[in-house]
């Protein structure tokens, strides 16, 4: 149950785009369409994952002066594993995400889970807390992909089913950060009210 | 002739904040009050200049004549990293009226992306070291006036009458999609 609250967190109540504003770099830049967002939530998802479960094994040896560059240290290799692996297997995915991918190192995101949660709690809940938080972020993505692909190029998961251009407007820099304010409302509506 | 397209090219038609998305955070984050923006453009620029010119070194003297550029990402973070820390001792001795100034911004400044991405953005470009450094310098420039516009903005809006969900955040990135949209209007120029 309780491992369940800490998972469920991350998509609404402490969601990372929506309530807490962390990442926003990336959900801005490469949200043009559902599939780069979601692919770009997996591979943040991953390196969240991967960096929580190391921070927390190693926590004890670590000495507290030096802990923030040591965390840099860790996130910074699992993203160079992700870049590797996905220039590797999936290159159109790594040529559309560009600069993004080697970014993933200074989303707020990733270092703030570190330093604030896998530091301090045992390894299971890092764990659930590591992939609720990076489906959360996953979870944004793939909504204001949606919303962008939508209205932006009328398709769907590249699926096409308005003829013609769409509100080309969003696919460009504004609609991203237009799009993002009025989910984050909507958000805030439907939190205000659960609560 | 050069050096004037790329600083034209990255203060209005390719802005860091509002066409390239890097920054985001700390654009959201501080732009609270025009003094604190202040601040944060200055200890910005501070470190993108210096860590463009390390990076742009170690990038063509250690990492491409030793094979390792894969080990780019690691070695620019811990490079800006370390260039953060450094900063925040060197000027609490030499300068401790600015050190107060800048204060809580310098640690935030290791993870903004605009540091790590013109250090690698220069990189891809191939610029040689004086456009790297004119590169930087520009972009430094172009997430100042973001932020000083915005938050020239967001302080008049603090006074207006607006729904209660889009108090804060949301209005605050609407702002920014409508001041994208003027920036827009430069993207004919170069």
């Amino acid at each position: 149950m309780n491992q369940w609250k800490n998972f469920n967190k991350g998509f609404f109540r402490e969601n990372a785009v929506f309530v807490l504003f962390l990442g926003l770099c990336p959900t801005l830049g490469v949200t043009t369409s559902v599939i780069n967002g979601v692919g770009m939530g997996l591979a943040t998802t991953f390196v969240l994952l991967m960096s929580n479960i190391v921070v927390t094994l190693i926590k004890n040896f670590i000495p507290d002066k030096v802990r923030i560059p040591s965390f840099i240290i860790i996130i910074a290799s699992f993203v160079t594993i992700v870049e590797l692996l996905m220039q590797a297997y999936l290159p159109g995915l790594f040529d559309e995400l560009g600069l993004f991918i080697p970014l993933i190192v200074v989303n707020c995101l990733v270092l703030g889970r570190a330093e604030a949660f896998a530091s301090k709690n045992s390894f299971l809940s890092s764990v659930t807390d590591g992939l609720g938080m990076g489906f959360g972020f996953t979870m944004a993505l793939f909504f204001l992909g949606g919303v962008r692909e939508i209205l932006g190029s009328g398709s769907f998961l590249g699926f096409k089913f308005i003829p013609g251009d769409g509100i080309l407007l969003f696919i460009l820099a504004p609609g991203a950060f237009i799009a993002l304010g009025y989910l984050i409302m909507i958000m805030n509506k439907i939190n205000k009210k659960t609560t | 002739m050069n050096f004037i397209i790329i600083i034209i090219s990255a203060i209005f038609v390719n802005n860091i904040v509002l066409a390239k998305f890097l920054g985001v955070c700390p654009f959201i984050g501080v732009s609270n009050r025009v003094e604190t923006s202040i601040g944060m453009t200055g200890a910005v620029t501070f470190v993108m200049v210096i860590s463009t010119i390390v990076t742009y070194l170690l990038q063509h003297y250690i990492l491409i004549p030793f094979g390792i550029s894969f080990m780019q990402t690691i070695t620019f973070i811990l490079v800006i990293a370390a260039l953060v820390q450094m900063v925040e001792i060197m000027l609490k001795k030499v300068s401790p009226v600015l050190y107060q100034a800048l204060g809580i911004f310098l640690p935030l400044i290791t993870t903004n992306c605009a540091v790590l991405g013109v250090a690698i953005l220069a990189v891809q470009n191939d610029y040689n070291l004086i456009e790297s450094v004119v590169f930087s310098i520009a972009n430094a420039i172009g997430f100042g006036m973001a932020l000083l516009l915005f938050s020239g903005i967001r302080e008049q809006l603090e006074l207006v009458d607006i729904p209660q969900p889009m108090k804060g955040v949301p209005i605050a990135f609407i702002v920014a999609g409508l001041l994208a949209m003027a920036f827009m209007g430069f993207a004919g120029i170069v």
